[in-house]
């Protein structure tokens, strides 16, 4: 037999062979297809979400003024000379700042005489001009008797209008903004009066009925005060319960029982937290509505099967050899636990833990049934303060007739999205620094 | 069995059973310090399981029920008395794959004496990491690298910084399960060098696979088959004048 006839019998080079491999490099093919196909749709459908929410969010961020000249008329202000400082910064914040931004504005537009028309003139400004006049009567009392150029915040008609978002093209019965109005404005953008700026209020205020004075802080610092009980509550309980089952419960029928359980309380629909919350919470043990401190209760119950569960799996991934090598050594089970388990399996507890705190942080449903769903102006002070969720407040702003609350919704989406970010940065960061090679 | 008398640890009647599974049956054994005892066997033949028995590693599983008694220096050490942290740390282990902690090497040796209080300064800490690091010949090898990880040594520097850290805590007895099977040849004569050396301080107990091992190392030799001692006695006795038939096949290589 030479070489030839061995090569021509072998199976591989058979001609059903090739075809065979054929197929199976087709198979592989069109398998790669359709895994690339679905990772680009899903790529896809983030892109438009991300590109929406910014389009319509970034405005939200920016808001438009008015510089008018406001004149300090010492006639509406009547300031006596001689008050001490409390005195003077509680008489300035009771001048009628209305009155001053309206002559102001009569003296800008002499043309408009009916009371009405000088209704809808002052109506272009925003309700909250009237603290920007008082805190510069405040700041400096010498300007009383002047006329100070002021860039005061427009309403958010003219703040929509600005922003492209009201059209002049529609008839006047159906767009918020009058004609007059739009002449008034032409007028002062003409002038240069119209300036457009990064909207701190945002940043730094809480809720408001009037769009252009809404902000983001109430609720931002709600979610905080509630993610930190949530963690304080959370944190040591899963991991105390994730040692215990692992590593100290006996294995029979009510561990079993106890770990089924777990598992299904990870897929509980989170209302139904909610309402746990308010049953015990809220009536058995009357806390306060509304409040971060039961908040953080509930969603630390919707937490903890999340972080029972990475915390177990992460504790079950320690090779059993450093264990064997611990308690070989004489280390109690606990210090096996404490010196050498737990700080392996830092990072995955954590990495498991802030992925139920991104969680807990996006959830509104259980804060709906415990009262964190209210219209609340002031930002919390403290766990017991009422307070709202950054969620909540996307929800209630996305429900909200007002137009001017549709950049806002999206702009508290970007807040949102911001921090979920961090907080899966964070993740990794943690897990990168305690990781450790075995 | 003339030295039953200087015996640390003996071992009467003792049956191992992992549920139904009987593992160990009706096994008696002396060891006595200053030697190396060697437990060889085909594989599953329950001397890793003895082993693990004398510093009571089995407890952690709960299917194993054991009978019989395992005394240590005249002590049953399955006396509700015993506390088992201590008896672990009075019979050191190795075990058959390295497993240094993923700290650094002087800490890996430090834990033992750390838990158990034995330094009360760190110069004593020093000393105790010394000597150990030393007598398990590893020391020249990495006293410039002390705060490295213990994980970035060769395999057969992992198994001897085992060995270190579990001298540290001075043991009386050493139970090794297959030290060397992970090994290379190199690796494996330097650690056998090693257990001649440890034999005058301490009493090891050696589980191996190799024949030529045991007869190198050990001075008594007990065979197990199917969960029982077939033959005890002097290693030279066993390998040159096996007086059970079993033995004998065994350890010629007819089946193992």
């Amino acid at each position: 037999m030479t070489d030839k006839d061995l090569t021509s019998k072998s199976p591989w080079t058979t001609e059903a062979m090739q075809k065979r491999l054929k197929k199976r490099y087709r198979k592989e093919t069109a398998f790669k297809a359709v895994g690339l196909s679905g990772l680009l749709i899903g790529l896809c459908a983030l892109a438009i979400l991300v590109i929406s929410i910014f389009t319509t969010g970034l405005s939200g961020f920016k808001e438009t003024r008015l510089t008018i000249d406001v004149y300090m008329d010492p006639a509406i202000i009547k300031a006596a000379p001689d008050l001490d400082e409390d005195a003077r910064i509680a008489h300035m914040a009771k001048v009628n700042h209305r009155a001053l931004i309206r002559n102001s504005l009569r003296l800008s537009f002499p043309d408009v005489k009916s009371r009405r028309d000088i209704m809808a003139l002052q109506r272009l400004t925003s309700n909250g001009a009237r603290d920007e006049v008082r805190q510069a009567l405040i700041d400096d009392p010498t300007i009383i008797g002047k006329t100070i150029p002021m860039n005061l915040r427009a309403s958010s008609t003219v703040d929509m209008y600005i922003k492209g978002q009201i059209s002049r093209d529609v008839a006047q019965s159906s767009r918020k903004i009058s004609d007059k109005q739009l002449v008034w404005l032409d007028k002062l953008n003409a002038e240069g009066r119209i300036v457009k700026g990064f909207n701190w209020i945002f940043l730094s205020s809480g809720d408001s009925r009037e769009p252009e004075l809404a902000g983001i802080l109430g609720a931002a610092i709600g979610s905080l005060l509630t993610l930190l009980v949530t963690l304080v509550i959370a944190f040591p309980i899963g991991v105390a319960t994730a040692i215990y089952l692992e590593e100290f419960a006996p294995r029979n029928k009510w561990t079993d029982i106890i770990e089924i359980n777990i598992n299904n309380l990870a897929a509980v629909p989170s209302i139904i937290f909610g309402l746990l919350g308010l049953a015990i919470f809220l009536n058995v043990f009357n806390m306060p509505r509304s409040a971060p401190l039961v908040g953080g209760l509930t969603l630390a119950l919707m937490t903890l099967p999340t972080i029972i569960i990475t915390s177990r799996a992460a504790i079950r991934a320690v090779p059993p050899s450093i264990r064997e090598a611990a308690i070989g050594m004489g280390a109690s089970k606990i210090q096996t636990q404490l010196h050498h388990v737990l700080p392996l399996s830092l990072p995955g507890i954590l990495t498991g833990t802030i992925i139920g705190m991104a969680q807990a942080l996006g959830e509104t449903a259980p804060l709906l049934m415990i009262g964190m769903v209210a219209f609340i102006v002031d930002v919390p002070e403290g766990i017991l303060d009422a307070a709202t969720a950054l969620p909540v407040q996307i929800f209630l702003w996305a429900d909200s007739a007002e137009r001017g609350f549709m950049e806002k919704t999206s702009a508290a989406i970007i807040v949102l999205l911001l921090f979920l970010v961090l907080m899966n940065g964070l993740a990794i960061w943690m897990r990168h620094k305690f990781e450790k090679r075995w | 069995m003339e030295n039953t008398s200087k015996a640390m640890i003996k071992a009467r009647n003792v049956n191992v059973y992992y549920d139904d599974n009987h593992a160990i049956k009706n096994v008696d054994l002396d060891i006595s310090s200053g030697t190396v005892t060697a437990l060889i066997g085909p594989s599953g033949c329950g001397k890793s399981t003895f082993l693990r028995c004398i510093n009571r590693m089995n407890d952690s599983i709960p299917s194993c029920r054991i009978t019989g008694s395992i005394t240590l220096d005249g002590q049953d050490i399955y006396d509700k008395t015993i506390d088992v942290v201590q008896l672990r740390a009075r019979v050191g282990m190795v075990f058959q794959k390295p497993n240094p902690f993923p700290k650094s090497i002087y800490d890996n040796v430090a834990y033992g004496p750390r838990i158990h209080g034995f330094a009360r300064n760190s110069a004593e800490l020093d000393e105790i990491v010394f000597t150990s690091l030393q007598k398990s010949g590893l020391w020249d090898e990495v006293k410039d690298r002390l705060d490295t990880s213990g994980t970035a040594l060769s395999g057969g520097q992992q198994q001897r910084l085992c060995i270190a850290r579990t001298i540290a805590v001075n043991p009386e007895v050493i139970l090794m399960d297959e030290p060397c099977s992970a090994l290379d040849p190199i690796a494996t004569a330097i650690i056998e060098e090693l257990i001649e050396e440890l034999r005058s301080r301490f009493a090891i107990v050696i589980v191996t696979h190799s024949m030529q091992q045991a007869a190198r190392v050990s001075q008594k030799t007990a065979f197990f088959y199917l969960g029982e001692i077939l033959e005890f006695g002097d290693t030279s006795e066993i390998f040159t004048n096996p007086k059970v038939e079993k033995t004998k096949d065994y350890i010629t290589g007819r089946y193992g």
